[in-house]
């Protein structure tokens, strides 16, 4: 006999609306990584946030609310539970000092990974406005292709952007439409030695249909709610470095995408 | 019938309600201690200040003492289904036939005494053979009243409760209780005074009768479905339960209500029960939604339901409901976003859990770990706003905190400068930038004996430290040097 769950889960199906073109964009404020990724980050497409080392994880963590906090609306941001033990609590006054409203976020807590991939799904699928924050720790084996290309579907439909965070992953292959490495970068000091605004050494690994390997330096700016870029400010011209990806090959990059 | 002021404050000071009057600020009512010290509703509140300098005046809250009053009455169904409100302070009780159940009045009296006494009521009662009877004893006699005829005879005029020169006229014409006013020729007293005068009367008497208005009851939103066969097929149980949700949106539609919490009982014909229960958010009387947030539940279930050899019945109950306008979906279908965020709410908490969907709320606090609540999303539909910080700092605050702060070991200065490198996680950090300190105390005030120095907690030096290679990290020395010999560090927190 079959249980009642699955028959349940039968009736209670909901037919997805149909797919929308995304026509906004994050804009990061930062003309070079901008005209990059053709006018900023584009809604309702995964975009996958890798930590460059497990000690980076706030600061992968404050790029992606950086950018949440452009999109404006509301967030969901969802989190392993066992991110709190190595990560830290998320703190809104910490939220509310990067220039966000904590009170337009939702916390979600998941019991796993299984968990918090389901719930992300969920998430995406409200059709709201907004911004879906998934943070995955570890290797994850549970985000196969099938997730991931499932993940980006949905996001598709909504028109939702998914921000990704990977903390002591390897970047692997994914349906996402851009992948990034973050890490947290020097600041540019303020009197007496003060640490100074968030900055990020940020590098595009790979974007769908577009040109890769450039890096940048990004200072947020949480007044304005954009990034400015420290290297200018600094002498230091922008520059888009090509380097190698980090993957093994391309080849298996592009036909995954 | 009881009186329903409530007697709040501190017990040596006399308690003024007071309300403004034509623009006067006027005492509306007092508690037992204002009473015996003269002063008396109607008194402005500037006269009483000026007799009684310490009276503690509160603005009266009619609204709050109807709803107290309502809620008290809803109470007084354990006596008799009949009950109704006489604002602004009583209750009547219609006791006819219910007496017997508590061993007569003097049994119920004693009872509504008791439970009153534990809310913190005075109570003032009186039976009658009408309500108005009852009232006007329990609120002009002397208690407790033993002859009830003779008691009503010897009310004021004022029981009456006429117009203010109705009642001087026939004090003037030297009528000065009631039973005086009942010897008079009723068409004598009519032509002056009003048939209204005669009807009261009559009623307080008990010659006339009149139902009274009694306090209606909800029925409560309770939906079964029992089968005469035990039903173990699936579609046929999901037609049933899709039946009942059904039923319920109908009678909550009808009431205007949305329902908050939803507990399904399904009973299987060997005895066994099995029950689910689901919350929601924001009310919702929408059945596809249920169906999907029972569906939560059933999939988050440890061990599948098992039919066995079939369900007897299915009940449906609505324990928590609240008021829901009808909405009317526009030509497009589309829900609001709002209502889809609430839906997700809703979902995530059925599968996850209440904690497990949270919204931050600010806590007035300024120990760091402390200065959030984290709260259920389903509780707090109106988030509260965080206040923003000045513009052009960089972030004071970091954006994850350790619970508990994480020990590192430090190379600082002593007793007061920031730390030079420390080592976290096996892993040494050289300190290029640093901020501090920022100086927290600890809530001596909290603490038993707090004031008298060190006994107050350790306080905390807070620094806001970037190492070399540009990670931000919220550091602390836990105690100053004079507060204890050897004061730890601690990593709290991780900035962007």
């Amino acid at each position: 006999m079959r249980s009642v769950p699955d028959f349940l889960l039968r009736q209670s199906f909901c037919p997805n609306p149909a797919p929308t073109v995304p026509s906004a964009r994050l804009k990061t404020g930062v003309s070079a990584v901008d005209a990059a990724l053709g006018g900023g980050f584009a809604l309702g497409r995964v975009h996958e946030f890798y930590a460059a080392q497990s000690d980076d994880s706030a600061a992968v963590a404050g790029f992606a609310a950086a950018l949440a906090i452009i999109g404006g609306q509301s967030i969901i941001w969802i989190r392993p539970k066992a991110a709190m033990r190595s990560g830290g609590v998320m703190q809104g006054a910490g939220w509310a000092e990067l220039g966000g409203r904590p009170e337009n976020i939702l916390f979600v807590r998941a019991p796993d990974n299984k968990a918090l991939l389901r719930a992300t799904h969920d998430a995406l699928r409200t059709t709201g406005t907004g911004v879906v924050v998934a943070e995955i720790w570890g290797r994850a084996s549970e985000i196969d292709l099938t997730v991931n290309r499932r993940l980006s579907l949905a996001a598709e439909q909504s028109g939702l952007p998914l921000l990704m965070i990977r903390i002591d992953a390897e970047p692997a292959p994914s349906a996402a439409e851009t992948r990034w490495s973050v890490a947290s970068a020097p600041s540019r000091g303020l009197a007496a030695k003060a640490p100074g605004h968030p900055a990020f050494d940020i590098e595009l690994l790979r974007q769908r249909g577009g040109q890769a390997g450039l890096n940048w330096r990004l200072e947020w700016d949480r007044d304005r709610h954009l990034f400015g870029d420290t290297a200018t400010s600094r002498a230091l011209l922008p520059l888009p470095v090509r380097r190698p990806i980090a993957d093994a090959g391309r080849g298996s990059l592009r036909r995954v995408a | 019938m009881q009186d329903a002021e409530v007697c709040a404050g501190s017990p040596d000071a006399p308690l003024v309600l007071i309300a403004r009057v034509r623009g006067a600020l006027r005492i509306a009512a007092v508690d037992a201690h204002a009473r015996s010290l003269g002063l008396t509703p109607g008194l402005a509140l500037a006269d009483a200040r000026a007799r009684q300098p310490d009276v503690v005046a509160v603005p009266m809250d009619e609204a709050a003492d109807r709803h107290w009053l309502e809620r008290l009455a809803k109470g007084c169904w354990r006596y008799s289904p009949l009950v109704a409100l006489a604002p602004p302070d009583a209750i009547s009780i219609d006791v006819s036939g219910a007496l017997h159940l508590f061993n007569g009045e003097a049994g119920l009296a004693e009872d509504l005494s008791a439970v009153m006494a534990g809310e913190g009521m005075s109570l003032r009662y009186a039976f009658a053979g009408t309500d108005e009877g009852a009232l006007a004893l329990a609120r002009y006699a002397p208690l407790p009243v033993d002859d009830e005829a003779t008691a009503l005879r010897a009310l004021p005029i004022s029981a009456l409760n006429l117009d203010p020169q109705a009642t001087l006229g026939l004090e003037r014409a030297g009528l000065k209780t009631l039973g005086a006013v009942a010897t008079r020729p009723a068409a004598a007293i009519a032509a002056r005074f009003g048939k209204k005068a005669i009807d009261a009367l009559a009623r307080i008497l008990g010659e006339a009768n009149r139902p009274i208005l009694a306090l209606p009851h909800a029925a409560p939103l309770r939906f079964e479905r029992r089968f005469a066969e035990p039903i173990a097929h699936q579609a046929m149980i999901a037609n049933a339960l899709l039946d009942l949700m059904h039923d319920a949106a109908r009678a909550l539609e009808e009431r205007g209500l949305g329902g908050r919490r939803f507990g399904l009982t399904m009973a299987r014909s060997d005895g066994a029960k099995h029950r689910l229960v689901i919350e929601t958010g924001t009310p919702t009387r929408d059945p596809a939604m249920i169906l999907r947030l029972f569906d939560e539940r059933i999939g988050a279930l440890a061990d599948p339901l098992d039919p066995g050899f079939g369900y007897d019945s299915l009940t449906l109950k609505i324990s928590n409901a609240e008021a829901l306008a009808p909405q009317q979906p526009d030509l497009s279908g589309e829900t609001k976003p709002e209502g889809a965020l609430a839906e997700l709410i809703d979902r995530l908490t059925t599968r996850l859990g209440r904690s497990a969907v949270q919204r931050l709320i600010p806590n007035d606090s300024h120990i760091p770990e402390q200065a959030q609540l984290a709260l259920p999303a389903v509780e707090c539909r109106t988030p509260q706003r965080w206040p923003a910080p000045p513009p052009g700092e960089p972030p004071a605050r970091p954006l994850f905190l350790f619970d508990p702060p994480q020990p590192v070991e430090v190379i600082a200065e002593v007793p007061d400068g920031p730390p030079h490198r420390f080592r976290w996680r096996r892993t040494m950090h050289e300190v290029r930038l640093f901020e501090g300190p920022e100086r927290i105390a600890a809530e001596w005030w909290q603490r038993k004996g707090g004031e008298h120095p060190g006994k107050g907690g350790l306080t905390r030096d807070y620094y806001r430290i970037e190492d070399a290679r540009g990670r931000r990290y919220w550091l602390f020395r836990h105690g100053l040097y004079d507060e204890k010999p050897d004061p730890r560090w601690f990593l709290h927190g991780l900035f962007a």
